[in-house]
């Protein structure tokens, strides 16, 4: 009877633990459900479409056949990283027999000189998107910051903001590429031309939303907080500083939400247009392969475009999370 | 010990006086590479192979080069590159720096130490314009039609459209490209007025008095655009012929082999400001270039699988294995199963196929004239001074005898430097059977029916 009782007892707190378990599991299983069901539903409606799609190129390619370029993309990224290993062991042999032969000559380590990978690619992309936003950011937000606390000059640059609004990274990519060719001439640069186009071309069209945003933001702080400024008598920076940037930070986040959307989407455009590096010239670069396999490897990198996308909104919501004094104010 | 250094010394001294007597060896040593990070664009044809297999077998590195090469948009933005220095070098149509020297276009002073191959461009229609034309071509035995076919077999074709009302479109890749004075000359050598350019009009579209109307698209975009009907043929380099037979869309009808046999196609265009600034540099990328193609033509092609293989990679062609090797190994398909033997389809090294030829950049500042890029007469010495100034036989001079005494090269491979003048013997081998000599270019553009004659300004 007794080890009964003893069982009874020691299994009591088990039930609750696994109660506990089955309740997280049931709601994560909730929460999970449903994104499963749909993202197998794409799945299926995919290779089933897919199927069904011919291109002069072969069939459209399904999830199996991107699946498969996932694959080969890694493998050429990893030979890659041979070759380039290789690479530069040939050439500290090659340097070691120049200074040899002629003590005068500096040896001088030259960057691998192969094709970028795709993960290559994509790392161009990330850096130059955020580049080229933060680049936005620290003009955008002072910038928003003088507009919203002033009526004159919201009035001044408004209409100026609202034309260059919906212009579209393709308009601007020709300017800029000139404009950056003509200004930009040293022996050495620094960074590549085609870099500072692409981030020129992506500041531009993610600079407005931020400094709508931002002005939105300032303008419509509390007044009651204004005027415990006024009673302090806060010097205006300290003013901004205390009551401005506290006060507006959901509003500049979500400006700055929207422009790293804007700022990705516009970077892809801008670097298929332009052939500068990134993952746009990937995806253009094999579309003017027309082999077999281009499709699948296009499909690859819409997949990881979206994907990025997807992270890069994420990390921005995160952190407005966090800086965020008002946390119910914030959106999905 | 003291007789042994007098035996290294006059065994030192032998040797230099050897190298030195040596029928055309190279006295002074090549100097070291004054730069040696270069950017080289191309575009993507199988006739950049060069540029890929002097990378991929590290002749360029044994120059002490570390080159980086880039696939570029389009044949403008290429040249556009080495104009402004973002390129170092390029692979070049032939009429490009011809062209750019004489300033139809940007203006800038472009040279060739190296002419990349022989051949290599098709000419290909739509299906639909194939049906039609394929009654009117003579047949062999077996049913399958007698090549070459001439652009008398298009005419009626042509002639229908023009009557329904509708323009016969055309594709090629650039104005001064091979492909625009090939397809012209086939065009009118079986009767169709390809038209006329007229650029100190301002019109530079080449299509007055054109009975089929040619415009530019991109080589890589060519069978994008037949497919969606934009154009009715048109006239690229591999692999872009062989696509349209393997996506079943279009039938090439002819290769420029057959237009004109062995004729010059692409070349390695520099500025003359780089080659005067980095002679050394300029020299020692003709030395890698000359190994290349020593490569891809080795044993009978016997390389070439190898090299269709480096070229499918995505970062230089990037097409399809099967349709590189289709034209690259030696055959060519027209008609889908009408497989038959090109074996200089490409031709890279044989033939002196490399050497800069004065008069192959005479043949197309010939075609400039007769199709009105030049608008003006001009007199023989005029040709042969702007060819001498574009065309640089004197850097490939240097660089071929450099490898050949170090015995990389052969010297038999090589013109007879010492006699060689750039000047091709006349040459009959064309569609029409026209005879071309460089020597008299005013002479051969008077010569054709249609075209611009002596005299003739629009």
């Amino acid at each position: 009877m007794s080890t009964t009782t003893s069982m009874n007892e020691q299994a009591e707190p088990k039930v609750e633990w696994l109660d506990r378990v089955l309740a997280i599991s049931a709601t994560v299983g909730k929460r999970l459900a449903m994104p499963v069901v749909g993202f197998a539903a794409f799945l299926l409606l995919w290779s089933v479409a897919a199927q069904n799609i011919d291109t002069s190129l072969g069939k459209f390619p399904g999830p199996q056949a991107v699946w498969q370029q996932f694959g080969a993309l890694h493998a050429e990224h990893t030979r890659s990283r041979e070759k380039e290993a290789a690479f530069y062991e040939r050439q500290e042999k090659r340097n070691a027999a120049r200074v040899a032969e002629d003590p005068d000559y500096v040896p001088k380590i030259r960057a691998y000189t192969g094709k970028e990978t795709f993960v290559d690619q994509i790392g161009t992309s990330l850096v130059t998107v955020m580049s080229g936003f933060f680049l936005a950011a620290l003009l955008a937000i002072p910038l928003g910051i003088a507009i919203g606390l002033s009526r004159t000059l919201n009035d001044a640059v408004n209409p100026i903001v609202q034309l260059f609004k919906p212009v579209s990274p393709l308009a601007w990519l020709p300017l800029v590429t000139m404009v950056v060719s003509a200004l930009y001439v040293t022996p050495d640069p620094l960074v590549a031309k085609s870099f500072l186009v692409s981030m020129i071309t992506v500041t531009l069209c993610c600079i407005w939303p931020m400094v709508i945003n931002t002005s939105v933001g300032v303008a419509s702080i509390d007044k009651d907080l204004v005027n415990v400024s006024r009673v302090l008598r806060l010097p205006a920076l300290t003013h901004v500083k205390k009551i401005v940037l506290p006060a507006s930070v959901p509003m500049i986040f979500t400006g700055m939400r929207l422009s790293l959307g804007v700022a990705w989407m516009v970077l892809i455009a801008a670097e298929m247009l332009a052939q500068n590096p990134g993952l746009g010239k990937f995806v253009w670069d094999e579309f003017q392969n027309g082999s077999s396999d281009s499709l699948g490897r296009i499909m690859a990198a819409v997949l990881v475009i979206g994907f990025i996308g997807f992270l890069l909104d994420r990390g921005m919501l995160l952190i407005q999370r966090w800086v965020s004094w008002d946390k119910s104010s914030i959106a999905h | 010990m003291q007789s042994m250094n007098i035996v290294k010394r006059a065994l030192r001294m032998l040797l230099s006086v050897s190298l030195v007597l040596a029928p055309g060896a190279w006295a002074e040593k090549l100097g070291y590479p004054e730069k040696e990070e270069l950017t080289f664009g191309f575009i993507k044809l199988t006739d950049m192979a060069p540029i890929a297999i002097a990378y991929e077998n590290g002749y360029f590195e044994d120059e002490g080069l570390y080159v980086t090469i880039e696939a570029q948009a389009n044949w403008k933005v290429l040249l556009d590159g080495v104009i402004d220095g973002r390129l170092d070098g390029a692979h070049m149509l032939a009429g490009q720096p011809l062209a750019a020297t004489m300033g139809f276009g940007t203006k800038a002073h472009i040279i060739t130490p190296f002419s990349m191959d022989l051949n290599g461009n098709g000419i290909t229609v739509s299906n639909a314009v194939w049906d039609e034309m394929k009654p009117h071509i003579p047949k062999m035995a077996d049913g399958r039609p007698v090549h070459p076919i001439k652009a008398d077999y298009l005419k009626p074709v042509v002639e229908k459209y023009r009557d329904a009302g509708k323009p016969f479109n055309m594709g090629m890749v650039f104005p001064v490209s091979t492909h625009n004075y090939e397809l012209r000359y086939w065009l009118a050598a079986g009767g169709i007025h390809p038209g006329y350019y007229a650029p100190h009009k301002g019109d530079i579209s080449g299509q007055i008095e054109a009975e089929a109307l040619l415009s530019v698209t991109p080589p890589p975009q060519m069978p994008a655009t037949l497919e969606a009907g934009t154009i009715y043929g048109y006239c690229v380099g591999e692999p872009w012929n062989q696509q349209a037979v393997f996506k079943g869309i279009g039938v090439p009808v002819i290769t420029d082999y057959e237009i004109w046999k062995d004729n010059p196609e692409k070349v390695f265009g520099i500025t003359k400001e780089f080659s005067e600034k980095y002679p050394n540099t300029t020299v020692r990328i003709v030395r890698a270039l000359i190994r290349a193609a020593m490569w891809l033509d080795a044993n009978d092609n016997a390389n070439r699988p190898a090299a269709v293989k480096i070229l499918s990679q995505s970062n230089y062609v990037g097409a399809d294995y099967d349709v590189i090797a289709n034209s690259m190994t030696g055959t060519f398909e027209y008609e889908k199963g009408d497989k038959r033997p090109v074996p200089d389809f490409n031709v890279f090294f044989r033939y002196n196929a490399t050497y800069p030829y004065y008069s192959d950049a005479i043949w197309y500042l010939t075609q400039m004239r007769r199709w009105g890029q030049i608008a003006e007469d001009k007199p023989d010495t005029w040709y042969h001074d702007l060819a001498s100034s574009v065309y640089r036989p004197d850097i490939y001079t240097k660089a071929a005898q450099s490898l050949i005494a170090e015995k990389i090269a052969e010297a038999k491979d090589f013109p007879d430097f010492a006699k060689e003048d750039g000047y091709k013997p006349a040459q009959s081998e064309f569609i029409d059977g026209v005879v071309y000599d460089g020597r008299k270019p005013n002479a051969y553009i008077d010569s054709f029916k249609i075209g611009l004659k002596s005299g003739q300004t629009l």
